[in-house]
């Protein structure tokens, strides 16, 4: 109840705040229509604009049309992503993983999680931390003294909390994508200590300080306002809770980005038409990659936004990076 | 007049960054058209403007795709586009040189549900041309608007010519008699591969047979297969005819003219398949 009223304040006070946005026009990025007919130019109007891909579009729309494209993929996404990043991108989210290590107890939002991914990747190191843990509590035990074992079976009926269990609460705005998660979840066996829940990164359904880990993999480009979605990170996070993105970036290696721009741009609608029936949207999400801003930006975002400690690692060459904040 | 602009822009492409010309084109071009909801980029809605490797691979990966899935309509598409420029300019060329052609290449006719009459077409008399077509339509679940849109043309007088050779498909069942069973549409492929020389129609023509049964394959390869290219070869190009004008015809008068010959045998219309 208290955080659906949080969330019409929040509303409210944000339409109260205007801010333009100006028509983007960077070497590397074409303003679309704008600077070459202005008759159809919208830069001019009330309407604020942002980028959808390479094309302009009202603010409002931009939301819209990034959901028919989730919506259009949803099923082939995840033979999609293999099929793209030739299985790379297991290695990208396994990495996350290594870096979080998380440890038994942790509660983890993922955002943008759509098929689950990161989610199912957090509860496996989870109990093979548990798993390990366990194991070196028995190896410890194997010498007990009589007084070590009365101690344990003390401790047992003293009714000791049992350590805190793990959850994982997947947050999307895309409905088809949580379907196809959950299909995939099932079909694991791996729903204990899952949740699914539909929301909008920029005013999530949560209330303050409840997670000890908030990652987005591969979503936040897609957000309108990042700066609102990196807001609402902060208010969920505990104190001492991480904030960890993995998203594509700049790479800075020229005989690289060459290689890899001409992948983006040649290869990967090609795929997207034969796998997937559908150019438009993988034309849409290699042209997202180039609207995003790069590492040392989206370090001085996450910092202004009120995290400490952020820093980044480099995948594959800048291909994919890895950001990390911590809310003190 | 913007394949002019445009062809400058696609030989820039080959020199230098391919992705720079792609964007051109389609700033060029968006900024000239209508600023509809769903405006497009490219010489006529729906284009996608690719590269010639693009094309090869597509055409690869829709063949594989194809061949793994044959309901899978869209693979089929992209095949026939990606594969068949050389086929569509001679039935350009084919269309041009006659009269009735030159008219639908001016005129630019759709065959959809929304340009249809259809309640004057079922007013029709049995054995007309409109009332057969009509009773094709409903005895196999189909309708014109199923077509998938061109996307991978890049001139816009051939994705004309490939979205009107689709949209005649349907057509030419009613004007062969054959129904949209297996056997019924392998024989329209061999008519139209003869007929069109889509590579296309081709494959659909050669690997189509391998799904039909002992029996069926033999009326193919004895009556129905023969007469398809027989009459593909002699008939009259089948894109040049202005359907929409004709629909009053009888079936056999239409036959005719195109120099078609009426089927050897009709083979039973038991499966329904929707295309």
């Amino acid at each position: 109840m208290a955080a659906s009223v949080r969330l019409l304040v929040r509303r409210v006070t944000r339409l109260s705040h205007g801010h333009v946005t100006v028509c983007p026009s960077g070497p590397s990025g074409p303003s679309g229509r704008c600077c070459w007919a202005p008759s159809s130019c919208r830069c001019f109007s009330d309407d604020r604009n942002t980028h959808f891909g390479f094309e302009t579009v009202p603010e409002a729309e931009k939301a819209k049309r990034v959901y028919k494209v989730f919506e259009n993929v949803a099923q082939n996404y995840d033979v999609m992503n293999d099929a793209m990043s030739l299985g790379i991108h297991r290695l990208w989210k396994d990495t996350l993983l290594h870096v979080m290590n998380p440890q038994p107890g942790a509660r983890l939002l993922d955002v943008a999680g759509g098929t689950g991914d990161i989610a199912f990747r957090f509860l496996e190191y989870i109990r093979s931390q548990r798993e390990r843990q366990r194991r070196h509590v028995a190896r410890s035990m194997q010498a007990l003294s009589w007084k070590d074992i009365s101690d344990v079976y003390a401790a047992r009926e003293g009714g000791e909390d049992g350590p805190r269990e793990s959850r994982a609460v997947v947050c999307d705005i895309n409905k088809e994508m949580l379907k196809v998660g959950k299909q995939k979840a099932d079909s694991m066996d791996m729903s204990a200590g899952l949740s699914w829940v539909v929301g909008d990164a920029e005013e999530l359904p949560f209330d303050d300080e409840q997670f000890d880990i908030y990652t987005v993999a591969f979503g936040i480009r897609n957000v309108t306002h990042i700066d609102q979605a990196l807001q609402e990170a902060l208010r969920v996070l505990k104190p001492g809770g991480r904030f960890m993105c993995l998203e594509f970036s700049k790479v800075r290696d020229p005989v690289l980005a060459r290689l890899y721009d001409t992948y983006s741009f040649k290869i990967i609608p090609v795929l997207g038409e034969v796998i997937a029936g559908d150019w438009k949207s993988y034309q849409y999400l290699v042209e997202s990659i180039r609207r995003f801003p790069d590492q040392e930006e989206f370090k001085r975002m996450i910092e202004d936004t009120g995290f400490y400690c952020v820093r980044y690692h480099n995948l594959t060459g800048g291909v994919v990076a890895l950001h990390s904040g911590y809310k003190l | 007049m913007w394949q002019r602009v445009a062809r400058p822009f696609q030989r820039l492409s080959r020199r230098h960054c391919d992705l720079i010309s792609e964007v051109c084109v389609r700033q060029l071009c968006s900024s000239s058209s209508e600023f509809t909801d769903g405006s497009y980029d490219g010489l006529y809605p729906g284009h996608i403007p690719t590269t010639p490797t693009q094309k090869a691979l597509l055409a690869v990966g829709s063949g594989v795709a194809a061949l793994q899935d044959p309901y899978r309509h869209d693979m089929v598409a992209v095949l026939g586009e990606t594969t068949g420029h050389m086929a569509l300019v001679n039935l350009r060329d084919r269309m041009r040189n006659d009269p009735e052609g030159y008219t639908i290449l001016t005129e630019r006719p759709r065959i959809r549900l929304s340009t249809l009459d259809l309640s004057k077409m079922a007013s029709l008399p049995d054995g007309s041309f409109g009332r057969e077509y009509l009773r094709f339509l409903e005895d196999n679940h189909v309708t014109p608007d199923s077509r998938a849109d061109v996307k991978f043309v890049d001139n816009e007088e051939l994705a004309y010519v490939m979205q009107r050779y689709r949209e005649v498909h349907d057509l030419l069942h009613t004007l062969l008699g054959m129904p949209t069973n297996m056997l019924g549409e392998v024989a329209v492929k061999w008519f139209e591969a003869a007929q069109t020389g889509l590579p296309m129609c081709a494959l659909g023509a050669l690997l189509g047979p391998l799904r039909l049964n002992t029996s069926r394959l033999q009326t193919l390869f004895t009556s129905l297969g023969p007469w398809a290219l027989q009459n593909g070869w002699q008939a009259r190009c089948v894109l040049s005819i202005f359907y929409e004008r004709r629909w009053e015809q009888s079936v056999e008068e239409l036959r005719q003219e195109l120099n078609i010959d009426p089927p050897p045998v009709i083979p039973s219309a038991s499966k329904k398949r929707s295309t």
